[in-house]
């Protein structure tokens, strides 16, 4: 079973090495995390066909966002979501108090400008994940103290 | 959460599929952005060797494994409880010559390409699991062991098994040096 650990540590090389091969070429900051989010998102895609394989239907949206916050969290980073909050109107802010990608960046406010880095992965993990369950959804993170962050997926409707 | 200091089997288990599918993503995005074969596996083994340079403090943590005292012993450590730990497979050991600093992992089983059918067109000589061989390499310069590791065979390249070579080159540590033989 692949541990925790060799996931984490290939998910900073993976941002490292993003960064790294765009300071030799010409790309900015949001090519590297658009690059790291598309990953994220293959990955998604990839995670919710095997996790829900088995699962009944979902009855809606909010069901829909209540698995991606319990059941798929919990398998993905060992726990539940802390706190999703939503507008009823398509827009679903879920908070993460202690995210795993970030509790060994820093506790507080250090590091903070490099925060987005770490984060672009799983915002694709979750945009591609809702893509195959139907949901096109444009997601975004922003984080003020460290491990906590939030996810804003704002659901478009087709 | 704090991680327990003794061995737990499963505590920390992650889903094996996010970091098989998290490989994959990583490889094909690397394929996109370098031509040849060569470059991709050339970043993945560097990306390996960062992977492995930290893993090892992971592995030392968790596993208690006693001081070594030749290289066949720490193969198999690697074989057996490594390998076993992160991925849970347990490939043989074959030692490849009479000085002993040549040995060999098969794998029989390969979880990082559960998903992978066959190497995409054009792509012949792309070591897929390349990251494998850095992962090791860096792990055991961390521990002042120089090793030269690579792929001998790869099943993915229509060879019969899956075969990492590794070479240890002299040893890295001040104590030994001048001495000749080491064992």
């Amino acid at each position: 079973m692949a541990d925790e650990a060799v996931f984490l540590l290939l998910h900073n090389e993976m941002v490292s090495g993003v960064y790294k091969s765009a300071e030799q070429g010409e790309v900015e900051n949001g090519r590297c995390i658009t690059k790291l989010e598309n990953m994220g998102f293959r990955v998604g895609q990839g995670l919710i066909e095997r996790f829900t394989k088995d699962t009944a239907r979902f009855k809606d949206e909010l069901d829909i966002m209540k698995f991606v916050c319990k059941d798929f969290w919990t398998t993905v980073f060992k726990k539940q979501i802390d706190n999703l909050r939503t507008n009823h109107q398509g827009i679903y802010v879920l908070q993460d108090n202690k995210f795993r990608l970030l509790t060994q960046i820093s506790a507080g406010k250090q590091y903070l400008e490099h925060a987005s880095k770490y984060l672009a992965f799983t915002c694709g993990l979750i945009r591609g994940g809702l893509s195959n369950l139907g949901i096109k959804s444009i997601v975004t993170a922003e984080v003020s103290s460290m491990p906590a962050c939030k996810f804003q997926v704002m659901i478009q409707k087709l | 959460m704090s991680r327990p200091a003794h061995r737990k089997p499963g505590y920390h288990k992650t889903n094996k599929d996010l970091f098989v599918l998290t490989y994959g993503a990583l490889v094909a995005q690397l394929c996109k952005d370098y031509e040849k074969d060569e470059d991709v596996n050339k970043y993945l083994d560097e990306m390996g060797y960062g992977v492995g340079t930290r893993l090892v403090e992971d592995f030392l943590a968790r596993s208690c494994v006693r001081r070594c005292h030749s290289y066949s012993e720490i193969v198999n450590i690697i074989a057996q409880v490594a390998f076993k730990m992160y991925l849970g497979i347990t490939p043989n050991v074959t030692c490849n010559n009479s000085s002993r600093n040549e040995f060999s992992l098969i794998l029989d089983k390969n979880p990082l390409v559960e998903f992978v059918e066959e190497l995409p067109t054009g792509r012949s000589s792309l070591c897929y699991c390349n990251l494998l061989c850095g992962i090791i390499r860096g792990a055991l310069e961390m521990v002042h062991l120089a090793a030269d590791v690579t792929f001998l065979q790869d099943r993915l390249k229509g060879d019969s098994v899956t075969e990492i070579g590794i070479k240890f080159l002299k040893k890295l540590d001040k104590k030994n040096i001048g001495r000749k033989n080491e064992k």
